[in-house]
């Protein structure tokens, strides 16, 4: 099962530090994981729980975007501006990789991270580690894909916080309560009309 | 892509003040309130959304608000229920409102409603109950009216309650779900689904003849149906078939996991009652006998040896070839859970992976795919008595060495390794053997990988390996630049005019210095510890060290040397570890010339370096003649500074003769006429130009161990105190050239003078300056000598405090306490 699905950024950014990083969408799917495993050590109302789920992802974000300032560097190619209409070459030239979050640190079972990274901003798909990894990539990159087409995410606009429902109706369609789907094409193609309508609105 | 803009927006809904935002509520209340839900309500919703989003302190709601919320989620619109879905996921919970939502809308679940169920679930029992619901959604199904979506939904939030508790389903369930698993996975419809109008999750058959469903390549399907057959439109069941696979592995997982045949001792009943059923026999008679989960195991490898078969054909759009390969991978995966429960599986299960293997080990595009495959093998490779061993030369031979550069094969490998390290290291011989060709994916992407090589690393560390292994990580960086230095050469033309990095591009094509760049990129160990003309190679390497990739590799060296270090103390004996010794001595001169690398090394060396002695104080004397050849050196002082000032420590601390008798006068002699020989020069002229002072240390720790030297054997005291004042003498007249800084000065000349004075006491500067062991370190109450005092103050302790505690407290008699 997929933990949780984030898009933040990974450019430096004026009113943060440097190495901090902006949560621009996040969805935990399934219920609460301090309260299913963590034994119930942690006495938590539910006002914490969530702020130690919005914290947790702060740290996930932070990780993703230092390995990919690092995978930057070492590759030397900063990363390519393109322009809104460019989706498709956009995502060819993208970063990705995969990182591995230890126990504890901070999901408290180990977590695999796959990040997608185009210009500034990262898609990011947590999932656990015996997750079939080649599906999980082929799922990340097509929610990139819709994420750039619907929200024109290369162009200036702030679609991504006004229009997330968008986001939401793509997941609940691609990847249901975090689960990862074997879509053919013609499965896709029949979920993708679907959504059609919705993301015209 | 990030404009100021939405920096700004996210600023503003986190600084709203609470009376824009009270307005703003009850705003949006009497919008809820009106029939019709227009544009601006969604926009507000959308607001609003925003709002609670940004901010990572929750906010809460008036409870209109919540309640008006909470109806919207059973909306007819999809944009209605999914904005609400996603204010209330980030809200608190009304008490009790799971309760009262349950009670009313209760098979008109739809999938955004029940995301908010799940999020908030409080415990075990709320999961039980919704799952209850689903389930019983699932038998009564005819639902007229509008498209909820749900049902195919159903087996995602299944799965996901069993993820996080598995304990919320019942026995009835599992068994209901297996059986339901079965019907769609196995007898899903073979004719193409209705016209795409509808969208897809309702449809009936027109009047139009139905078309049977086809496979990736266009040909008509001849067996059943499978997330790989593909048509104009899906049926229900159809749907079914795909969230049913997409589940499978999981659920075989979770409920089978009791190995078939015998009775673990868990406390679920449940699962013990599974085990029972398990051990009837389950050969391939009529599978419509078999208990459920017996039925959905055969049905399983049905699906997944279809799936193989299928996945061999050639698909006509490439996103369908990488669906194949995820497909492979999961089939694999689920025959070796199968075979793992039900170990009568592996006679049928191995002839199709084994013949997946043929199809795919020569071609590197697959090789994601074999990785689940040799897991099987690694499983089952024993009980098939087949040997494995063309399965690991592929894995741990040619992977690394061709797709080093892979983060995702690299990422899998190496978990692979670490899940089986057990396994691996007793049944594949290949593994150690292979250590160089593995290392190199942390050559190419250090931050990557160096988690998983912290916990492989001890694992590789073996009395064969050790050394060729410290030389290897060594030259990590080394091997990283020939890693690029190879892409690159393939890259570029033969001739590249006014190309950078010309230079190293070219030593590498030179076929002169060939051996030494395939000496660093061989895959196998044994060949040899390292080459002869290791200084060349650094030198051909050295425009290459600044490299972005290289000096990340460099960064990592450090944490491994120390985790070697710490693994190589519990394998080796002290002739080997006087061998690794001297492989730092060696090594402290040899290593690419990158911003801070030396350095740190160096460091590393030093800290090790004492740690061994501190283990093995024979050590010293093992190799007495070595160091002595490296503290004689007067350069080492200027150019190894971190590394010289331990060696003369351990040279002072532990050549004597209460660590090891073999420790002769005449060794302490020659090592003190070494050291003192350095002493003298490097504080007598000033240092070469372009060299610096030697470092303050290195003469206070030179002169340390001269006294200790001379405090074992007094005929040298003399010649010591001797070197002592002539030293003050020559810095009586202020500064000198061998040392730059007053405060520096004073400590060295200080120092000095100690020694003399403590030197003059010859069998008090013996005890001083050679503390038997039990001085340093302390054992208090165990040692006879110091116990009898400690005693007494601690009964004088007690009986006072008692004395005292029974002056204050009235008549009750306390019982004394006996020591």
């Amino acid at each position: 099962m997929v933990v949780a699905f984030v898009i933040h950024t990974v450019c430096p950014i004026g009113a943060l530090a440097p190495g901090e990083s902006r949560v621009l969408y996040s969805r935990v799917f399934g219920p609460d994981e301090a309260l299913f495993q963590g034994g119930q050590r942690l006495q938590l109302n539910a006002e914490e729980r969530r702020l130690l789920s919005v914290e947790k992802l702060a740290v996930v974000a932070r990780q993703v975007q230092s390995a990919v300032s690092l995978h930057r560097e070492a590759s030397g190619h900063p990363p390519v501006e393109t322009l809104p209409g460019e989706e498709a070459l956009a995502l060819q030239d993208a970063d990705t990789g995969v990182l591995r979050l230890r126990c504890g640190d901070p999901y408290l079972q180990e977590v695999s991270a796959l990040w997608l990274a185009v210009n500034c901003l990262s898609f990011v798909i947590l999932c656990e580690p015996h997750e079939n990894l080649l599906l999980a990539e082929g799922t990340l990159r097509n929610l990139a894909r819709h994420c750039l087409e619907h929200l024109h995410m290369l162009g200036q606009g702030s679609e991504i916080l006004l229009k997330s429902s968008r986001v939401d109706v793509l997941l609940s369609r691609l990847l249901p309560h975090g689960q990862l789907v074997f879509l053919n094409h013609r499965f896709a193609q029949s979920l993708e009309k679907d959504m059609a309508a919705y993301m015209h609105k | 892509m990030y404009s100021n803009g939405t920096e700004s927006l996210i600023k503003q809904a986190r600084e709203i003040q609470e009376s824009e935002l009270q307005k703003f509520y009850s705003r949006l209340i009497k919008l809820l309130q009106g029939k019709e839900h227009g544009h601006e309500t969604i926009d507000s919703l959308q607001r609003l959304r925003l709002i609670v989003f940004a901010t990572k302190y929750t906010r809460t709601l008036p409870p209109e608000l919540h309640k008006s919320l909470l109806s919207l989620l059973s909306s007819p619109v999809e944009q209605l229920q999914v904005l609400s879905s996603a204010v209330l996921r980030e809200t608190l919970p009304l008490a009790a409102q799971a309760e009262n939502y349950n009670q009313d809308g209760n098979s008109q679940l739809n999938t955004h409603a029940a995301a908010v169920l799940l999020a908030q679930a409080q415990s075990g029992d709320d999961l039980s109950a919704l799952c209850t619901q689903l389930l019983r959604g699932l038998d009564n199904r005819p639902s007229e009216g509008p498209t909820t979506h749900l049902l195919p939904h159903t087996l995602p939030i299944v799965n996901s309650i069993l993820t996080h508790s598995p304990e919320s389903l019942t026995e009835d369930n599992v068994t209901l779900l297996s059986k339901k698993l079965v019907d769609w996975l196995r007898y899903a419809s073979t004719t193409q689904g209705g016209g795409a109008s509808s969208g897809g999750f309702f449809t009936g058959s027109r009047s139009r003849q139905p078309l049977p469903i086809a496979e990736l390549d266009g040909t008509v399907s001849g067996d059943f149906f499978t997330v790989l057959c593909v048509g104009q439109g899906f049926t229900e069941d159809q749907w079914m078939n795909v969230y049913s696979f997409s589940m499978l592995r999981h659920w075989l997982l979770t409920f089978h996991s009791v190995p078939g045949g015998t009775i673990a001792d868990t406390d679920d009943r449940s699962e013990m009652d599974g085990s029972v059923v398990s051990v009837v026999s389950v050969t391939s008679s009529s599978s419509r006998l078999l208990p459920p989960k017996e039925r959905l195991r055969e049905k399983a490898f049905q699906y997944c040896q279809r799936l193989v078969e299928q996945s061999d054909r050639k698909a006509q759009k490439k996103t369908d070839g990488d669906l194949q390969k995820a497909c492979l991978v999961e089939a694999v995966c689920i025959l070796d859970s199968v075979c793992v429960e039900d170990p009568s599986f592996v006679y049928r299960v191995f002839p199709c992976i084994k013949a997946l293997f043929g199809r795919l080990s020569s071609d590197l595009s697959f090789a994601r795919v074999l990785l689940p495959v040799a897991q099987f093998y690694l499983n089952h490779g024993e009980m098939a008595a087949v040997d494995c061993d063309c399965v690991w030369n592929l894995v741990l031979g040619r992977f690394p060495a061709e797709l080093f550069n892979d983060p995702f094969l690299a990422h899998e490998l190496l978990r692979f390794l670490r899940l089986n390290l057990e396994n691996v290291q007793l049944r594949v011989p290949q593994y150690i053997r292979h250590f160089p060709n593995l290392l190199k994916f942390l050559a190419w992407d250090s931050p990557a990988v160096i988690d998983d090589f912290v916990d492989l690393l001890p694992s590789m560390v073996t009395s064969g390996t050790a050394l060729e292994l410290l030389h290897t990580l060594l030259d990590l960086p080394c091997l990283s630049a020939t890693l690029l230095l190879q892409h690159r050469s393939m890259c570029l033309p033969i001739s590249d005019p006014g190309g950078r990095n010309l230079a190293s591009v070219n030593a590498f094509r030179n076929p002169s210095f060939r051996g030494l760049f395939l000496f660093l990129l061989r895959g196998e160990a044994g060949a040899g510890d390292t080459i002869d003309r290791l200084s060349t190679l650094l030198e051909l390497l050295s425009e290459a060290a600044d490299w972005p990739r290289v000096v990340q590799c460099a960064q990592t060296v450090p944490i491994l040397l120390h985790i070697f270090f710490n693994a190589v103390v519990n394998v080796a004996d002290r002739t080997l570890l006087g061998q690794v010794l001297l492989v730092t001595l060696e090594r402290s001169s040899l290593l690419l010339n990158s911003p801070k690398y030396i350095t740190e090394i160096h460091r590393v060396f030093s800290r090790q370096l004492i740690n061994l002695c501190k283990l093995h104080p024979s050590l010293v004397i093992d190799q007495s003649h070595e160091l002595l050849e490296f503290a004689g050196a007067t350069s080492n002082v200027y150019n190894k500074q971190e590394v010289y000032t331990h060696v003369v420590l351990v040279l002072g601390e532990y050549l004597s003769v209460s660590y090891d008798s073999r420790c002769s006068t005449k060794l302490i002699t020659s090592c003190f006429e070494t050291l003192e020989a350095v002493l003298f020069e490097i504080t007598s002229s000033a240092p070469h130009p372009g060299t610096g002072c030697p470092a303050p240390r290195a003469i206070t720790t030179l002169m340390s161990a001269l006294a200790k030297l001379a405090s074992r054997s007094h005929d040298l005291i003399p010649r010591v105190s001797l070197l002592l004042s002539k030293l003050r003498n020559v810095s009586s007249g202020g500064s000198v050239s061998w040392c730059e800084d007053d405060e520096d000065l004073d400590s060295v000349l200080t120092l000095g003078e100690e020694l003399c004075a403590l030197l003059k006491m010859p069998g008090v500067a013996q005890s001083v300056l050679n503390p038997p062991a039990h001085v340093t370190a302390p054992r208090w109450h165990q040692d006879t000598n110091v116990a009898m005092p400690l005693q007494l103050r601690a009964l004088t302790r007690l009986t006072q405090a008692h004395a005292s505690h029974a002056q204050h407290t009235p008549t009750s008699p306390s019982p004394h306490t006996s020591t």
